[in-house]
Order: structure tokens, then C-alpha cells, then sequence
């Protein structure tokens, strides 16, 4: 996207408009005409797929704002309220909060396609950065909505989370008093939290329009991992991105309404229905599941600083992976022995979920404890030693020719491609 | 029908739109790259890449898709806008009241509340009610007879929402030159029928829905 783009207005009001506030002219360029690989498989729809429910997400959550009412004494009952009484109160809720479990699905199926294709790489690591930020947006977000209902987790997980500050020497016991705006959880947290969690989604409205225009300047990556070249190895956004996008998007639809219509708590926690009580701790507190990799890393490491530590570098090593990947091939399809490792990190990473669901007793800690180190390693170890040692499968020479040679041997390495002639 | 179809990727006549030309240079030198290797069927595809002149199947798809959006749009934006309607429990606290009238004094005016709205009971005596029915109707700005404004049989009982009809704020009760309500805000002044006499509201005080469920007891709403 660099330059003026290519619109040329028919419409008088549009030629009018264009001259002032060129703004169709650039929805035409970014999302029009605007020249996409033309191999890109479904799990590059998911970009779109996040986009759609940001904004899903904002307009439900708006709307149940309309309802709610921040104080901890009327919490629990206006959501009640919201379920019962509202009209289609209970599906705007249902919708948010398993819309919040959808976001953060799309969003891992989204990473993971990152680090599969090397999307992280030269020169994207600004694009991939900015895809961590959003991240940690998303996580803080979706931490202090669900602390919203005031419910037994809501309130139990407020305390423990906020509690993670104390680890830091000298200053953590004044941070979290500054947290709480009181000596424990209560009203001034609530309000705060219900403040910042109306903010928070539209400051990741303004990274992801970084976080595009970032893409934008690169331009997309795609499965081979090899940069456009000519023409022919790219089509129009319009109609065969936005068309795939939509496809999908529907699919992620159906799934999405599965779960509201049908199991709409499968994915909740059933103590937070009990209203919050500081009195007494749940037996069982556990984060939502989007959330379980990484409290299962913190609880791996029995000492409390290091712990939190780990938490923390468990999201923001993320930031370093352009740099901790050597490998100078992108994507997996053409790196062998890095996808053996990828997937194993995919299955750690599953594995740490599920493990952090669990009480941390026995051979779970012991398994908690070996995944926590895989993941690191893969980080630290792992990707720094192979893309120096790793033989790669020969790249194919353009986007075109690995599209139309699927199933056929490249033309590689011995004779030169038939040039391309223009017509 | 032509336009439909054929009207697509052609910025105007003759010339393609850039899509319309990525899509055709890539189809003619797709063709010319692989010139051997393409099935039959490949080789209708690429070339109907380019907009026709009769209705395609893509036009179908595109119409169809975009209606069922449409429809999907449309539907998703219901439950949005409903949303905003009274809920069921502000509609369960705006249910009917009942008043018990007996000890409303005679000449007493009490106010009570129905669904956030203030209501003006007025026990009127004799006098005010004479004075309330000798008067000419068609000279009142808001024309209406005191017969109109009470229920039959129980005219010494007046019924009316106590909000002054020009800019909503509650007249006094037992104020103004006719012993009725005057209205601090503007200066309106009403009768003890609560209709409208000087000043600047253009009408009468409403009238709540209300009966009279025996001599002494109203239900309102």
C-alpha cells in the first residue's frame, strides 16, 4: 500500500468526496483491489474471523452495558436480570461470553498459523509484534469481564490474579493495594475494572488498524513462504479473499452458535453462578479455558517470584520469535524436522491447558513441569539450533508455479522455468 | 440481464477494470505456462474467468449470498434493537395500582405514582364541582366539557397525570385563580377539572387510564 490508490470515481459526489477525504479510495486499495496471494489456504481467514468478533464483542458488550450495574451489591442480580427480564437478554450475554471464547480460539488458531508459516519473519516482525500486544489487550480484557458478574469466580479470580503483583520485590504489596483501591477486593475494584474493560476493546481497535497497515506495507504472507514475484502470483482481494473470508466466517459462525444455542455453559465455570462470597474460597478456582496454558506455568514453578516471572515470559518471548528463528525458510511446508517440533509444541501447549484445569497434585505438577520446559525450549533452544542445522526441501521459484505444480515436482533446481511470457 | 454480468471488471466500454485485467493476464499466461498440462476442464476455467455477457452461475451465487446476508443482517439486528424496550421486570412494576379513595377528605388532593408518573386524586367539593360544569366549553383553549374528564356517577372524583403539558414539570395542587393547579415553571394555570385555562401549555391534563372498582376504590392502569 504505498501511493495513491487506483479509484476512479463515476459518481459525481464520489469524485467530490474522493478530493476531500479519500476514503473509498482507500477501502478500494486495501480491500479491493488489493493484490492477495493467490495460494492462501482457509487458516488465513482468521484475521477476518478476529475482526468480525472484536467487533461482535463490542456491540453485544455495549449493549449489555445498557444493563448492567457496577456496584457489588447489584452486579449478580443485573446480569440476572439480564438473562430473565431483558429482551434477548439472554442471548446478547450468551453471545458475549462465548464470544469471548471464540475470540481467543481464533486468535491461538491464528498464532499458531503464524509460527507454522514463519508470518513472524523479516519483514514482519512489527506485524507480529503488534499481534502480541493484541494479546495481551485481549487477555486483560477478557480478565476483567469476567471478573464483571461478581460471581464466586469472578471475585476469587480478581483476588488471585491481582494478587500475581505481589511477587514484585519492594513495590508489589503498594501496586496491588493501588489495584484493588482498597485493602481487599471490592466496589472500587468492580468499578474500575468495569471502566477499564469498556476501554481496553477500543484501544485493540486502534492496534489492529496498525496491526493491518502494518500487513499492508509487507504485504501477506502465504503457505510457501515465498514473496510474490509478478502478477500472476497474486488476485484481487475482491472477490476471492473477501469470498474465503466470508466462507469461513460462516463456518466459525456455526460453531460459535453451536455453543450459544445448544451448550451455551460447557465453557463456563457453574461457581460462578454462586454469588461472590470473601468468606469462602471455591475448592476448585480455575481460570476460563483460554487462559489454563498459562496458569498451568505459573503453578509449575514452585517459587512464587519465579513463577510470575514465568507467566510473564511465557506471552512476551513471543515478541522475540523473528529473532530466535534462524531459519532463513519461512514456511514449515518446506522446513521437515521444524514441523516434527511445531506440532509438538501445538500438543505441549494443548497439554498445558488441560493440565492447568487440574488440581496441582501429583503426576499432573510433573507433567506441568515438563511441558513448561518444552515450551521455553522451543523458544530458546529449539529454533535457534535449527534453522542452523536443518535441511530444507528446495522452495519453489514462484507463488504461480507451486500452485500449479501441486502433486508435480517443482521446476527446481537443474533446468531453468519457461519464461513467462506477456500477452 | 446483460448488465449484470457484463458490466463487471469493465470501467467503461471497451476497457477492463484492473481486476478485470490481473485476472485475464493471469489466466492468458497461466494458459501459456502450462500449455501442456491442463485439463480440459482447467482450460474452460481459465478462460471464463472473464466477466460474460449472459447471467452466470457467479451472478446467482453473488445474489443469493448477498440476500441471505441481508436477511441475516436484518435478523441479527432485532434482538439488538428490541433490547432497549421496557424489560419485563420495569413492565412488571408498571402494573396497575389500586387507590383506596376513603380517606380522601373532602376538598383533599393526593398525589400517587404509576408507572414513574405523578397522579393527581382530587376529592372535589360541591362548589368546585359547580364551578368546574358552568362553564362555556367552547371558549376554553383546549375545549372539553367536566363530563368528558370524570367517570359517570363519580364526578366529585378527578383523576388526572400531574404533568403540566407544555414542558413536563408538576403543577401544584390547590393553586390558582380556579382553586385547581398552577404550574411554577411557566405560569400555566388549570382548573379543578385540570383543564387548561391561561398561560402557555396548549392542553388539558391527561387523563390516566382508571376505574372504579367500587365507590371507594380506583384501580389505575
Amino acid at each position: 500500500m504505498s501511493g495513491h490508490s487506483t479509484y476512479q470515481p463515476q459518481n459525481a459526489f464520489m469524485q467530490w468526496m474522493e478530493r476531500r477525504l479519500p476514503i473509498a479510495g482507500l477501502v478500494y486499495s486495501s480491500f479491493i483491489v488489493y493484490p492477495t496471494p493467490r495460494n492462501l489456504n482457509y487458516w488465513w481467514t482468521f484475521g477476518g474471523i478476529l475482526t468480525f468478533m472484536l467487533a461482535a464483542q463490542i456491540i453485544t458488550g455495549v449493549v449489555l452495558a445498557m444493563h448492567y450495574t457496577p456496584h457489588v451489591d447489584l452486579a449478580f442480580n443485573s446480569v440476572e436480570q439480564i438473562m430473565r427480564d431483558v429482551n434477548y437478554g439472554w442471548l446478547l450475554r450468551y453471545l458475549h461470553a462465548n464470544g469471548a471464547s471464540m475470540f481467543f480460539l481464533a486468535a491461538y488458531i491464528h498464532m499458531f498459523r503464524g509460527m507454522y508459516y514463519g508470518s513472524y519473519k523479516e519483514p514482519r516482525e512489527v506485524l507480529w509484534i503488534l499481534g502480541v500486544i493484541l494479546l495481551l489487550l485481549m487477555i486483560m480484557t477478557g480478565f476483567m469481564g469476567y471478573v464483571l458478574p461478581w460471581g464466586q469466580m469472578s471475585f476469587w479470580a480478581a483476588t488471585v490474579i491481582t494478587n500475581l503483583f505481589s511477587a514484585i520485590p519492594l513495590v508489589g504489596e503498594s501496586i496491588v493495594t493501588w489495584l484493588w483501591g482498597g485493602y481487599s477486593v471490592g466496589n472500587p475494584t468492580l468499578n474500575r475494572f468495569y471502566s477499564l474493560h469498556y476501554l481496553l476493546p477500543f484501544v485493540i481497535v486502534g492496534v489492529v488498524v496498525l496491526h493491518v497497515w502494518a500487513l499492508h506495507m509487507a504485504g501477506q504472507n502465504n503457505p510457501d513462504g515465498v514473496e510474490p514475484k509478478t502478477e500472476q502470483d497474486t488476485v484481487a482481494f475482491t472477490p476471492y479473499a473477501t469470498i474465503k473470508d466470508g466462507f469461513f466466517l460462516a463456518v466459525f459462525c456455526i460453531l460459535f452458535a453451536w455453543f450459544v444455542f445448544y451448550i451455551p455453559n460447557f465453557l463456563g465455570h457453574p461457581d460462578n453462578y454462586i454469588p461472590a462470597n470473601p468468606a469462602v474460597t471455591p475448592t476448585h478456582i480455575v481460570p476460563e479455558w483460554y487462559y489454563l496454558p498459562f496458569y498451568a506455568i505459573l503453578r509449575a514453578i514452585p517459587n512464587k517470584l519465579l513463577g510470575v516471572m514465568a507467566l510473564g515470559a511465557s506471552i512476551v518471548i513471543l515478541a522475540f520469535l523473528p529473532w530466535l528463528d534462524t531459519s532463513k525458510v519461512r514456511s514449515a511446508r518446506y522446513r521437515p524436522l521444524y514441523r516434527q517440533f511445531f506440532w509438538a509444541f501445538v500438543i505441549v501447549c494443548i497439554g498445558l491447558g488441560w493440565l492447568g484445569s487440574k488440581p496441582p497434585e501429583g503426576n499432573y505438577v510433573l507433567f506441568a513441569r515438563i511441558f513448561t520446559v518444552y515450551y521455553f525450549a522451543y523458544f530458546l533452544v529449539i529454533l535457534p539450533i535449527l534453522g542452523k542445522v536443518e535441511k530444507t526441501k528446495p522452495l519453489p521459484n514462484s507463488i504461480a508455479e507451486s500452485v500449479l505444480l501441486k502433486g508435480k515436482p517443482p521446476l527446481g533446481a537443474p533446468a531453468p522455468p519457461p519464461p513467462l511470457a506477456k500477452a | 440481464m446483460s448488465g449484470a454480468g457484463g458490466n463487471r471488471g469493465r470501467l467503461h466500454a471497451g476497457k477492463l477494470t484492473q481486476p478485470a485485467q490481473v485476472r485475464l493476464q493471469a489466466a492468458r499466461s497461466l494458459r501459456k505456462l502450462v500449455a501442456g498440462g491442463l485439463t480440459e476442464q482447467e482450460r474452460d476455467c481459465t478462460v471464463t474467468t472473464m466477466s460474460s455477457a449472459e447471467p452466470t452461475r457467479r451472478d446467482f451465487l453473488y445474489i443469493a449470498t448477498a440476500s441471505v446476508g441481508a436477511v441475516g443482517a436484518a435478523a441479527a439486528l432485532v434482538p439488538l434493537i428490541a433490547q432497549m424496550n421496557p424489560d419485563a421486570s420495569t413492565i412488571a412494576a408498571g402494573a396497575p395500582i389500586e387507590v383506596d379513595l376513603s380517606p380522601i377528605a373532602d376538598g383533599q388532593v393526593i398525589k400517587v405514582f404509576w408507572r414513574g408518573k405523578p397522579i393527581y386524586v382530587n376529592h372535589r367539593t360541591k362548589k368546585q364541582i359547580e364551578e368546574a360544569e358552568n362553564v362555556d366549553v367552547a371558549k376554553l383553549p383546549d375545549p372539553q366539557p367536566d363530563s368528558a374528564r370524570v367517570k359517570p356517577g363519580h364526578s366529585q372524583w378527578s383523576v388526572l397525570i400531574g404533568i403540566c403539558t407544555h414542558l413536563g414539570c408538576i403543577p401544584i395542587a390547590h393553586q390558582g385563580p380556579y382553586d385547581g393547579y398552577f404550574c411554577p415553571c411557566h405560569g400555566s394555570v388549570y382548573d379543578t377539572s385540570g383543564r387548561i385555562r391561561q398561560g402557555p401549555a396548549p392542553l388539558n391534563l391527561a387523563l390516566p387510564p382508571y376505574e372504579f372498582l367500587s365507590d371507594t376504590k380506583i384501580r389505575i392502569g
